[in-house]
């Protein structure tokens, strides 16, 4: 989410040879991060599957948020690469989702402009982004009063607004940070569902950095599971269940084992440490 | 229980003029230096209608307005430019301190010889150390900009400019109307204390001071509540347009 200037790379993935689909959305080449007692990373290579939903965990102070922050470009990297089907972040329209909801909002703007600034800095005028923040409030059915500023609003609420504002752009890949971290369990429960139901709709590949397995396993199509540092990639698991998936799904078998499959590696991974 | 709560505020004012009242009434204290609450009011209240209080009362409104807005719209923008780095601040910051604890009345000697006698020197000071108190407030307010709002709105692909003036400069608000009210209330004591010893014929400091030397009890106290009547109602404007504009304060 850049400049708005039509250059080739900013037109729909139409243009792209259509065989590129099924290669990897992002290629992460040779990432190293050092801070000044250890290298969080040293030589990280990585491919983001292209419309999935993955979730990135590991013990504690592994980089999980580094891994995104670099890639989002939040954090310089010491070294190496990140491409989106070969370009660079720069000419990619993304989306990025704070775990502080509170202070990531803008509580000068009501809601509906807080959804709709990010159009307002591409240039886009006042009446297209209305229809462009009803289109996607209607798509996501979302039943918010937008009208209020972000302090009226609950935390669950006003991290769903952070979430339409990392979407309005309709964002070629989202990332979310620890998103519901700071919300209560009942309306982490809630934020769950509307996170899938909003990945079902769009379709849009997704990173999630989570400290709950369960969490990511429940909306994941992959786990991908980070080692203590320097991290490196310990396993990245498949997990098919159908959407949506609800609180059955968690009971079923291939849950139970998938969670306990990454709960042994990650176990290993503490104690190893 | 909520509607005896509204009268709260009341009860020290009463007891204070119970208490007023009672001093002069028994004549606990000399009545030539302390005059009943009713002849002082009297005093007050004609003066400010008809007589040269009000004058005096509306000169005093209009330097301290004036010493006030000179000193936003020098200090605010300068604030935002000193604060928008803190590199910047940090090499300034020993003299804006330094200016800012140098009581302002020292430096009337030296503004009387750049301005002369008149409302120019009375206004210039004032607005000298009201602009310090706002600079300081601003610039401090841009420099704790919250962190995750500036990098949100980065990585929503906000040029550095639009960084500031769509985040920096609204995240420094709610700190820069704290520099707009300490600067109005410090604008006003310089304004009275310059009104009372730089020759000047009139504003309330002025008023003061004659009542007091023409042994003129009622109309010296009169003043005085003036004064602070002025003083108060200045900071509740400042808080009626803080809490218009910055609704989000605290919050």
């Amino acid at each position: 989410m850049t400049s708005p200037a039509p250059t080739l790379a900013n037109r729909p993935t139409a243009t792209f040879d259509e065989s590129r689909r099924t290669a990897p959305h992002v290629t992460i080449r040779g990432l190293s991060k050092h801070y000044t007692d250890a290298a969080i990373y040293d030589k990280f290579d990585f491919d983001i599957p292209r419309g999935k939903l993955i979730s990135v965990f590991g013990p504690n102070g592994c980089g999980k948020s580094t891994l995104i922050n670099m890639i989002a470009g939040l954090v310089p990297a010491d070294a190496g690469e990140v491409l989106f089907d070969g370009r660079p972040l720069s000419r990619v329209k993304f989306g990025y989702v704070f775990q502080n909801y509170r202070e990531a909002l803008f509580p000068w703007l009501r809601a509906f402009d807080n959804i709709a600034y990010p159009l307002k800095l591409m240039g886009v005028d006042k009446a297209e982004r209305d229809r462009r923040v009803d289109r996607l409030v209607s798509h996501l059915g979302v039943k918010i009063d937008l009208s209020l500023y972000p302090y009226h609003l609950s935390g669950g609420q006003q991290q769903l607004v952070s979430i339409m504002r990392a979407l309005i752009v309709e964002p070629e890949i989202l990332f979310l940070d620890e998103p519901f971290s700071a919300l209560d369990y009942e309306m982490t429960l809630f934020m769950r569902d509307q996170l899938q139901r909003v990945f079902m709709e769009t379709a849009t590949t997704t990173v999630l950095v989570s400290h709950d397995l369960e969490e990511a396993v429940y909306l994941s199509d992959y786990i991908l599971l980070l080692s203590r540092h320097p991290a490196r990639v310990v396993d990245f698991v498949a997990y098919d269940a159908p959407r949506p998936r609800s609180d059955k799904t968690m009971s079923e078998p291939s849950f139970v084992a998938t969670k306990a499959h990454c709960l042994k590696l990650f176990q290993r991974e503490v104690q190893r440490g | 229980m909520k509607k005896s709560h509204a009268f709260l505020p009341f009860v020290g004012v009463a007891i204070l003029l119970a208490v007023w009242t009672l001093v002069t009434s028994l004549k606990l204290v000399d009545p030539v230096l302390l005059p009943s609450p009713y002849a002082t009011f009297r005093t007050l209240w004609q003066g400010m209608l008809s007589g040269k209080l009000g004058v005096d009362f509306l000169k005093t409104v209009m330097r301290t307005i004036a010493s006030t807005a000179i000193a936003a719209v020098i200090a605010i923008p300068l604030g935002i430019l000193l604060g928008s780095s803190e590199k910047v601040y940090r090499s300034v910051e020993f003299l804006i301190d330094f200016f800012r604890s140098t009581p302002a009345s020292a430096m009337f000697p030296l503004f009387l010889v750049l301005f002369g006698v008149g409302d120019r020197t009375k206004i210039s000071v004032a607005a000298f150390g009201a602009a310090l108190v706002i600079l300081f407030n601003v610039a401090y307010g841009v420099m704790n900009a919250r962190k995750t709002r500036l990098l949100a709105a980065k990585v929503m692909g906000a040029s550095r400019l639009r960084v500031l003036f769509d985040v920096m400069l609204l995240e420094s608000l709610p700190q820069t109307f704290v520099g707009l009210r300490n600067g109005v209330s410090l604008a006003l004591v310089i304004i009275v204390v310059a009104e009372m010893f730089i020759g000047s014929t009139d504003g309330l400091g002025q008023r003061v001071f004659e009542a007091q030397q023409l042994f003129d009890m009622p109309g010296m106290y009169a003043a005085i509540f003036a004064a602070g009547a002025l003083g108060y109602l200045l900071n509740l404007l400042f808080q009626l347009i803080e809490r218009r504009f910055v609704h989000w304060a605290g919050r």
